[in-house]
């Protein structure tokens, strides 16, 4: 059997993604309370593992564990066993030896947590694997706009950036075409290859950043992953030129437009530093919310693999 | 005392001499003596093929044998052993192995043990160049003298043009066919799949159907130039099989050979992110396989070779990017050419025998390939009804890598004879 888990958007259902963000939504007050800590998840360890540097998506990991009252265990690249030459399979192994409720996994490779998800028996929540999903991202940044709009469907979202290389736009697509949005992806020509018009319906695809914001309601922008690229894909030198939001690319969308970014962000490059910082700019926003929105995702998780269980040992 | 072996009631297919129909063939000291029906041979062995097909010995001009150097994943031994079988008499063994069959002594280790353990023939392919690094020739005339029946750098193309030149006006003189794997390198680099919808999908990255037909383009302006028989392994995508019919028409000598996995699946079949549906090159598009199905069936595709690439499971089984090129093939092959070929009306019984035989042979200058009355006893029977199931746990091969376990077949290999020898028997199994 298949161990329950979170490791992409994609295979989803949009009924899947709403159960998760009204339980975010749920979750959302408590961020502003003094004390913070619940008992839901008391007893039960998440481990997280993270094979590539991570700053943000690590911290809210584990700061959602802890407020579910979880113990949490966090291992990074440097001090596993992968660099003493033991595979990625046996150190998952190992780890789910010590059985651990979920795994909460970053990997530089793409599809590194479905591998491994064939041949574990402890769920594995992706958290970012190479160039191909981000799922909590996704649900972070949808929870985010709930907080902006009434309603996802009907919506004219623009992704901007780097799209090729980027896991975040995968899952926002995913998700968003669930949801009937209307999306627009955009970017240098060789970040923007034309087989991503197959992803989902409602996409269109442009090279320019004018048709791109043109009345839309989000503006979501993304980094340039200068670590993925293997080769000078674009001149780096007029990327802000080019592709760099600035305000007057917010007049152009609609009046109560948001602008959006996963972070971390590099003012100057793909961003001026007056729209990051301008009052429709939510990007810490999106930071709050994926505390409350990872632990609607570590709770259904933990939940699901217990009733797993449970079945199993009726059986 | 000479030994016989009577094959009796057998369909006989032999393309080179035009044969299909009902007769005996008669073995004797290990070449063919008689093909005719009803032959009377009372002190020979006899094999009843009722039912079954009887061909000249299928040739696979395309395996990696991982022998010297690598003998986890396979050996010449064991690679034999799946070669026959998978039906075939004779595989021709890429230079990859380590160290790379570059010289006439590593060339004659391959021959010598083959000689002493191999159930079947094994012929050798030499590097183009020293190491396979694309700069100095390797010693090919040596090379051809202790064996070798072409020459390729395959896994690791000669990207200079002006050393793929002087090599193949060099084994022009020698009468040796060069046989390309065409990657142009700086397009597919760091690509683990074919570039499409599928891998933007996956966030893989993609290596783009180009990277072949560049280089298939430059290969046959070069053998134009120089008059080098040139061979295009693997052929992948629709271009390269257009270019390759062109040039044909025009008279340039180029051949080339298909596998299995390109025209049984596609780059959509990638599931779960499972290495053994990645090898080079990648499983193309739809589009592309339905042209290798055709290229087949209109004579471009002389051969089809299985590039039978053995990696051991702890290779396999690792992140997708991570994971080596390459699948075995040898014991699939004939079940899925009969299945999308044959079965499905595309090709004659007669022309499916044409590439594992006379085609591949033809294109190597190999003394292989028909039942004429002389020629060496390889024969390949086969079934084209039984029902089976590959089990990969099952497989003769020391490695397991395949995307087909567990696959079901109609048709098979029956009975493989290698010099006048029964090297492998399924009937029974």
């Amino acid at each position: 059997m298949r161990p329950s888990g979170l490791l992409g958007i994609e295979e989803l259902s949009r009924e899947e993604i709403q159960a998760l963000l009204d339980r975010g939504r749920y979750y959302q007050p408590l961020q502003h309370e003094s004390v913070k800590k619940l008992d839901v998840l008391h007893g039960r360890t998440i481990v997280n593992l993270f094979f590539e540097p991570s700053t943000r998506t690590r911290t809210s990991f584990q700061i959602a564990a802890k407020r579910l009252g979880a113990d949490t265990i966090s291992i990074s690249a440097q001090g596993s066993s992968l660099s003493k030459g033991e595979s990625l399979v046996d150190t998952l192994n190992t780890l789910a030896a010590m059985r651990p409720e979920a795994i909460v996994m970053r990997h530089s490779a793409s599809g590194a947590p479905h591998f491994l998800a064939r041949f574990l028996p402890t769920p594995i929540i992706n958290a970012g694997d190479g160039t191909h999903e981000h799922p909590t991202q996704a649900l972070l940044d949808a929870l985010t706009i709930l907080d902006y709009r009434s309603s996802l469907s009907g919506l004219r979202v623009a992704i901007i950036g780097d799209i090729a290389h980027s896991r975040v736009a995968r899952s926002n697509v995913h998700l968003l075409a669930k949801f009937g949005v209307d999306l627009v992806l955009c970017g240098p020509a060789p970040l923007l290859p034309s087989e991503l018009s197959t992803l989902a319906p409602g996409i269109t695809l442009t090279t320019r950043m004018e048709e791109a914001v043109e009345g839309a309601d989000v503006i979501m922008m993304l980094r340039v992953q200068l670590e993925r690229q293997h080769e000078t894909a674009f001149p780096k030198s007029e990327y802000f030129q080019f592709y760099g939001l600035r305000l007057e690319h917010v007049r152009l969308a609609h009046r109560d437009a948001i602008v959006m970014h996963p972070g971390p962000i590099n003012r100057g490059r793909e961003i001026a530093s007056e729209v990051a910082d301008f009052p429709r700019s939510v990007i810490l926003n999106q930071v709050e919310n994926g505390v409350a929105m990872r632990m609607a995702v570590l709770e259904q998780v933990v939940a699901q693999s217990a009733d797993a269980y449970q079945q199993m040992a009726r059986l | 005392m000479s030994s016989r072996l009577l094959i009796r009631n057998g369909r006989v297919v032999d393309p080179a001499t035009g044969r299909d129909g009902p007769a005996d063939v008669l073995v004797e000291d290990g070449r063919i003596a008689a093909v005719q029906p009803r032959l009377e041979a009372p002190d020979a062995a006899v094999i009843d093929a009722s039912g079954l097909v009887v061909a000249p010995g299928f040739i696979d001009m395309h395996v990696h044998l991982r022998e010297p150097g690598i003998e986890h994943a396979e050996t010449i031994e064991s690679g034999a052993r799946a070669a026959a079988a998978g039906g075939f008499t004779s595989v021709c063994c890429m230079p990859n192995t380590i160290p790379v069959n570059d010289s006439d002594t590593v060339t004659s280790f391959i021959v010598e043990r083959a000689r002493r353990q191999a159930l079947i023939n094994v012929f050798p392919i030499g590097a183009i160049t020293k190491e396979s690094a694309g700069e100095q020739l390797a010693d090919i005339g040596a090379m051809k003298e202790a064996g070798a029946v072409a020459i390729s750098d395959d896994g690791q193309p000669v990207m200079n043009s002006r050393v793929m030149r002087r090599a193949m006006e060099y084994a022009r003189s020698f009468g040796l066919t060069v046989i390309d794997h065409c990657e142009d390198l700086n397009l597919s680099a760091g690509g683990d799949m074919h570039e499409g919808a599928t891998s933007t999908r996956l966030g893989l990255r993609g290596i783009p159907g180009a990277a072949e037909d560049v280089m298939v383009a430059r290969d046959i302006l070069l053998s134009r130039l120089t008059g080098a028989r040139l061979h295009v392994a693997h052929i992948s995508t629709r271009n390269s099989l257009d270019l390759v019919r062109q040039a044909r028409a025009e008279g340039v000598a180029v051949t080339c050979e298909a596998t299995p996995h390109h025209f049984a699946l596609t780059d959509a079949d990638i599931a779960d992110y499972d290495s053994n549906y990645k090898m080079k090159p990648p499983l193309r598009s739809n589009g592309d396989a339905g042209a290798v199905l055709e290229g087949i069936a209109d004579g471009t595709v002389d051969a089809i070779a299985t590039d039978h690439a053995p990696h051991t499971g702890s290779a396999k089984m690792q992140e997708f990017e991570r994971c080596p090129f390459g699948i075995t093939g040898l014991e699939t092959a004939l079940g899925l050419t009969l299945e999308k070929l044959v079965h499905t009306g595309r090709i004659a019984l007669a022309h499916m025998v044409k590439v594992f035989t006379t085609g591949p042979a033809r294109a190597l200058g190999l003394d292989r390939g028909t039942l004429a009355a002389g020629a060496p006893a390889d024969i390949t029977i086969f079934s084209l009804d039984r029902d089976w199931i590959f089990d990969a746990n099952q497989s003769q091969s020391k490695s397991k890598n395949t995307p087909f376990h567990l696959r079901r077949f109609r048709g098979g290999p029956a009975v493989t004879i290698a010099g006048g020898r029964i090297v492998w028997d399924h009937r029974g199994t």
